[in-house]
């Protein structure tokens, strides 16, 4: 139990997948222009990434390294991604319509979210067991949340400052992103 | 549109990092030395190329309702098949992208190329867009990391540059430079076509008074 509130406090604030493993930057910079369509997009990812996961571990695990097959990994974990969004979103829009409307957008942008793959595989490069693979996707997904609705906020009243023409849009938005990125860097030494 | 002006779209006018900002994470994560750069930007074209000949050649034959997940798996193989060709001739190189070069199969630089170029293309000019689009990436990639290896390490592909350690800036090699470098030059770029919008603003105004001020006399 310990170990896995170690992994998830690293996870969500010393190694934060945005700001300090530059995953998942491009919904970053893209659904970080309103705070709501943040909150969005972290829960939509938070739930995909921890799902995906776990299944593909269990991928890993009992049919790629049974049938000594690895090699596959990387086209097997995106068809595992990509059909479990579609499945999630079918699945969504049937059961729970309210949570459809509120997420549906954002479902299909996370197939091409390289955090989602980038985490699965990373469980796999540190082989982690199930509990351990569990802790780290849930903590990289709630630091994605964090990052990305702590960005929102900061972009939302980045649009009533002064800033010069030509920093404006893009260039300011990725000197935020290194501001926040050198706070992030004071948990270095937290555990 | 000719094939010459196909390959230099990518390059300048079109370029994926600069121009379109596509394709952040490896721009942000691999730029700590060059050789990282130019190693990702050469793997990076590899695969466009092969997967922008084979979807424009396969065009007809791919059903439009799930041309995605077909997409995908064409680029997915061509992944795996740098990866296998990197570890076994670039073993040095591949351990230092480490995951960015599986990460390859979700840039959306790929998959852009190949919704919007080749699957309305024939094979050759999506060869030579690929190949634009490629260099166009790798040499924006080698910019970012010039910029911060000179300055975090004092380095230039592994050159010493600066022999005085102490004034490299540790912090451009950290993750806060990658996102610092980046912001500076899209800025650099914003107030060059800024400049050269209001250069040609003047230019027509200035026309504009001559010719008044010319119909004024002649009147």
């Amino acid at each position: 139990m310990r170990e896995m509130v170690i992994i998830i406090i690293g996870a969500v604030l010393i190694n934060n997948i945005i700001l300090s493993q530059f995953l998942g930057v491009c919904p970053f910079l893209g659904v970080s222009k309103k705070l709501s369509s943040a909150v969005g997009m972290g829960v939509a990812v938070t739930f995909v990434l921890t799902l995906a996961s776990l299944i593909t571990w269990l991928v890993q695990t009992f049919i790629l390294e049974l049938l000594e097959i690895e090699y596959l990994q990387t086209i097997a974990f995106i068809l595992v991604i990509a059909s479990l969004v579609q499945f999630v979103e079918m699945v969504m829009r049937k059961k729970t319509p309210d949570l459809y409307e509120a997420l549906g957008v954002y479902l299909p942008l996370i197939t091409t979210n390289c955090a989602v793959l980038g985490v699965a595989i990373i469980n796999i490069q540190k082989s982690y067991g199930f509990g351990e693979t569990l802790a780290n996707s849930l903590g990289n997904a709630l630091g994605f949340t964090l990052a990305l609705v702590l960005f929102a906020g900061i972009r939302e009243r980045l649009d009533f400052a002064d800033v010069p023409q030509s920093l404006k849009g893009m260039p300011i938005a990725l000197i935020t992103a290194a501001l926040m990125s050198i706070a992030f860097l004071g948990f270095t030494g937290l555990l | 549109m000719s094939l010459g002006k196909e390959f230099s779209k990518g390059i300048l006018r079109e370029n994926p990092l600069f121009r379109l900002t596509l394709g952040m994470c490896p721009s942000l994560a691999i730029t700590t030395s060059v050789n990282n750069a130019l190693g990702m930007g050469v793997a990076f074209t590899g695969v466009l190329l092969a997967s922008n000949i084979v979807i424009s050649a396969l065009r007809k034959i791919i059903p439009e309702s799930i041309r995605i997940p077909c997409y995908i798996v064409i680029i997915a193989s061509f992944v795996t098949l740098t990866e296998m060709l990197m570890q076994a001739y670039l073993p040095e190189l591949f351990a230092s992208l480490g995951i960015f070069i599986p990460l390859i199969v979700v840039n959306c630089i790929i998959l852009g190329r190949a919704e919007a170029f080749a699957s309305k293309n024939t094979v050759v000019p999506s060869f030579m867009d690929g190949l634009g689009m490629g260099v166009g990436y790798t040499l924006a990639l080698v910019i970012v990391s010039t910029f911060r290896e000179v300055l975090g390490t004092g380095t230039f592909m592994g050159h010493v540059v600066f022999a005085d350690s102490t004034y490299s800036a540790l912090i451009m090699i950290l993750p806060p430079g990658g996102f610092i470098t980046l912001g500076c030059i899209l800025g650099f770029l914003n107030l060059l076509q800024n400049r050269k919008v209001m250069k040609n603003r003047q230019a027509t105004q200035l026309k504009l008074k001559q010719q008044v001020a010319h119909e004024v006399s002649s009147n």
